[in-house]
């Protein structure tokens, strides 16, 4: 039976926009919609980059001679609201999801295309007024956490620019994951069953269910904040009244799923990435989905571990320190998953390799100090000091990031039809692994040491340390400059991939490169196997 | 309840291979309802949790009126019915029908919003007065802008189910069921919120 409304009728070839135009226009089409999100996530990248060197060559001094410390404020806020909301959430959800999803699923596209283009045109005109509301008077000073009573109470009319913003990404974030459990779920192929799909659709399944679950908590308890500022009531504001913990609580609630958010989808990449370049099946498949699923659960049920030092009854303490503590587990077996793929493989070093393997060494690290922190004697001792900082970015720029980087070597061929220049890929590695470490590594021993965080002056002891520090950090703003070079001369004289320059087997690579519209002339080819390396690939077909 | 016909199939005209493939459209919607769900969720937490460990002054403790609301809550349900009603009608191409339902469910909606108002005029409290006054209308206002969106839709609907032009029929139900299934969620966030803030 026909329906009237066809959700894919403006998706006609001849009605869209042809060349980079296509890249400005409401395309339905998701591969469109994927690189959308990619470039403006990466320019958003570059303005956070900024801002973290501002910070780092602030922070080189002991003294706030830089910037102001107002200034230092507002910029560490902005950073971190950027390359969370704009940069890392958008790419490895929006951007690669969007790529890949409808390949591996065996559909033309998303379940829902119109509500897709929405979802990210919604960012570009939010993080134009998140970056608008730092050259309004009172800006946002309180952090990403925008913890009350600071954020009510320091002048605010930037703080409102700054929640409406965040309102914005959340809705689009939402949207996306609608449309990616829709997707995953409902318009697989017939045939196709769950347990076959690639582990990058569980990952996003995960990542999706967290999303619909948590970010409209955090839209709520910012609609609260917004009033607490323009109506003047007292949700959070103890003066009136209020209580903070309330708003910790319901903030945690979505923000730290968030971290799940930002690190199950490359949990999904890497172990597409791995496979192919170790020339060898992904080792316990069962066991990777059924991680990602717990990891969803708990990642559900560990918030208030942010909150040891907020007054927290000892039952919840204990509760959540256990709960945390069982993360270990499920990401231990990936982990360890990861590490028998490579066992015995055939390994190609090249670029995307290299990236997956820093991954891997940085996120145990992360992974170590996440443990480490969730024990409530040592993390009232190390609360708000530079080992959380250290660990976050461990986590999201040793973890993640380096995934996006790796992912983009991988799939720059399917997506351009050009190959990048290997030689460029793995100098970027060499200087981003090295600049990471060295910038993030001496910050644990800081952190130890009692530096505490968000502050723009800090004692002169730590002067030699931090600059290490800042080093490393002039040495990762330096490895973009290799990256973009590389992108820049492959997109236009690269050498020719072929559909499948890296012999894998997952669906995207069974059609041309860069794919056609609809993703596949004629029928989509079933993959029985999604890492059945060893078999020929007509085999699989 | 809202019949989840997941038979019909959407087809797809504008490749060379015919595929079809199910309605997943009432599958997103529900999704998204369950994540409208959890900001309410996450509201009542904040209500309760303020409830818990937050004591109101003194002169801050009001006994509500309970007429209004018990009114409120049997408009909804009412209301409910008859929706239920419509969506019948026009299941059996009864198109006229189906719009009277229609505009009914419409008018208890607005007449549910004009009870709302007459409430809020009629509270010894204001908004910032305390927490619990806070609390209360952020609450109730958050349900009655979903009631204000429902309604708005109700009359789009009503419209469209029109004899003479008309896109709704019984080939075309999903506009319809659709906007049912949301008046029925913002139904039963009513009946918690009723429970939790007037009874408990």
């Amino acid at each position: 039976m026909t329906i009237s409304i066809d959700p894919q009728k403006t998706n006609n070839e001849s009605l869209q926009p042809k060349g980079l135009l296509r890249y400005f226009s409401f395309s339905l089409d998701h591969k469109v919609i994927g690189i959308q999100y990619l470039v403006c996530g990466f320019l958003f990248y570059l303005i956070g980059g900024s801002l973290a060197s501002a910070i780092r060559i602030e922070l080189a001094s002991p003294m706030s001679d830089f910037m102001p410390r107002d200034v230092y404020n507002q910029v560490l806020t902005l950073h971190g609201t950027i390359m969370i909301f704009l940069w890392i959430v958008p790419v490895v959800n929006g951007a690669f999801g969007n790529y890949l999803i409808p390949f591996y699923v065996g559909a033309r596209d998303m379940a829902f295309p119109r509500l897709n283009a929405v979802a990210f045109w919604l960012i570009p005109p939010s993080g134009l007024m998140l970056v608008a509301s730092y050259f309004v008077e009172g800006a946002a000073q309180a952090g990403w956490t925008a913890y009350p009573p600071l954020s009510i109470t320091t002048p605010q009319s930037g703080q409102v620019i700054w929640i409406l913003s965040v309102l914005l990404l959340g809705g689009s974030s939402i949207f996306g994951g609608i449309n990616f459990i829709a997707t995953i779920i409902k318009l697989r192929r017939p045939g196709l069953k769950l347990m076959q799909l690639p582990m990058y659709c569980w990952a996003m399944l995960g990542t999706s269910l967290l999303v619909v679950l948590s970010t409209p908590v955090l839209a709520g308890t910012l609609i609260l904040l917004s009033f607490d500022i323009i109506a003047n009531t007292g949700f959070f504001n103890p003066v009136l009244g209020g209580n903070v913990v309330v708003y910790q609580h319901l903030f945690w609630f979505y923000s730290h799923p968030a971290v799940y958010i930002m690190v199950l989808p490359a949990f999904g990449l890497v172990s597409e990435i791995l496979p192919v370049h170790a020339r060898k099946p992904l080792f316990g498949y069962t066991t990777m989905v059924f991680s990602i699923m717990g990891i969803v659960v708990l990642g559900l049920v560990v918030w208030a571990h942010h909150m040891f030092t907020s007054g927290t009854p000892p039952w919840m303490r204990l509760f959540f320190t256990i709960a945390t503590a069982f993360i270990a587990v499920p990401t231990g077996i990936k982990f360890f998953n990861w590490v028998a793929t490579l066992w015995g493989g055939k390994i190609s070093i090249n670029s995307a390799m290299l990236f997956s393997c820093g991954f891997i060494i940085n996120f145990v690290f992360g992974g170590i100090t996440g443990v480490a922190l969730a024990q409530v004697p040592f993390d009232i001792h190390v609360h708000d000091t530079y080992f959380v900082v250290a660990h976050f970015h461990y986590i999201v720029y040793g973890g993640t990031v380096f995934i996006i980087f790796s992912s983009i070597y991988h799939w720059f061929p399917k997506v351009t039809g050009k190959m990048l220049n290997e030689k460029l890929g793995i100098l970027h590695f060499i200087i981003t692994f090295i600049g990471f470490n060295l910038c993030f590594a001496p910050q644990h021993w800081l952190g130890l040491n009692g530096m505490p965080r968000r502050v723009a002056e800090y004692d002169p002891q730590f002067q030699f340390v931090n600059q290490i520090s800042s080093l490393g950090a002039l040495l990762m703003a330096i490895s973009t400059i290799p990256f973009l070079i590389n992108v820049f001369i492959s997109v236009r004289n690269g050498k020719d991939a072929g559909d499948n320059p890296w012999n894998a087997l997952t669906p995207e690579w069974l059609t041309s490169s860069p794919p056609p519209v609809e993703n596949w002339e004629g029928e989509a080819p079933l993959v029985e196997e999604p890492y059945g390396y060893g078999k020929e690939i007509s085999e699989l077909k | 309840m809202t019949t989840l016909d997941s038979s019909k199939e959407i087809q797809n005209n504008n490749s060379e291979v015919n595929e079809t493939h199910e309605d997943f459209r009432m599958f997103g919607l529900i999704t998204f309802l369950i994540a409208d769900g959890m900001t309410f969720a996450g509201f009542f937490a904040a209500y309760l949790t303020y409830k818990a460990v937050n004591p109101l002054p003194d002169g801050a403790i009001y006994e509500l009126e309970l007429p209004i609301p018990t009114l409120n809550t049997i408009l909804l349900l009412v209301s409910s019915a008859t929706f239920h009603k419509a969506g019948k009608a026009l299941l059996k191409d009864k198109k006229s029908e189906s719009q009277k339902w229609l505009f009914f469910t419409a008018f208890l909606g607005i007449i549910f919003l004009i009870c709302q108002l007459f409430e809020y005029f009629h509270l010894p409290f204001g908004l910032t007065d305390n927490l619990f006054a806070s609390t209360f209308y952020a609450l109730t206002g958050f349900h009655g802008l979903h009631v204000t969106l429902g309604t708005l839709m109700i009359l789009i609907i009503a419209w469209q189910s029109r004899i003479k032009g008309g896109r709704l029929n019984s080939q075309n139900m999903f506009p319809l069921e659709a906007v049912e299934l949301y008046w029925h969620f913002v139904d039963g966030i009513w009946v918690i919120l009723f429970i939790i803030l007037y009874l408990l």
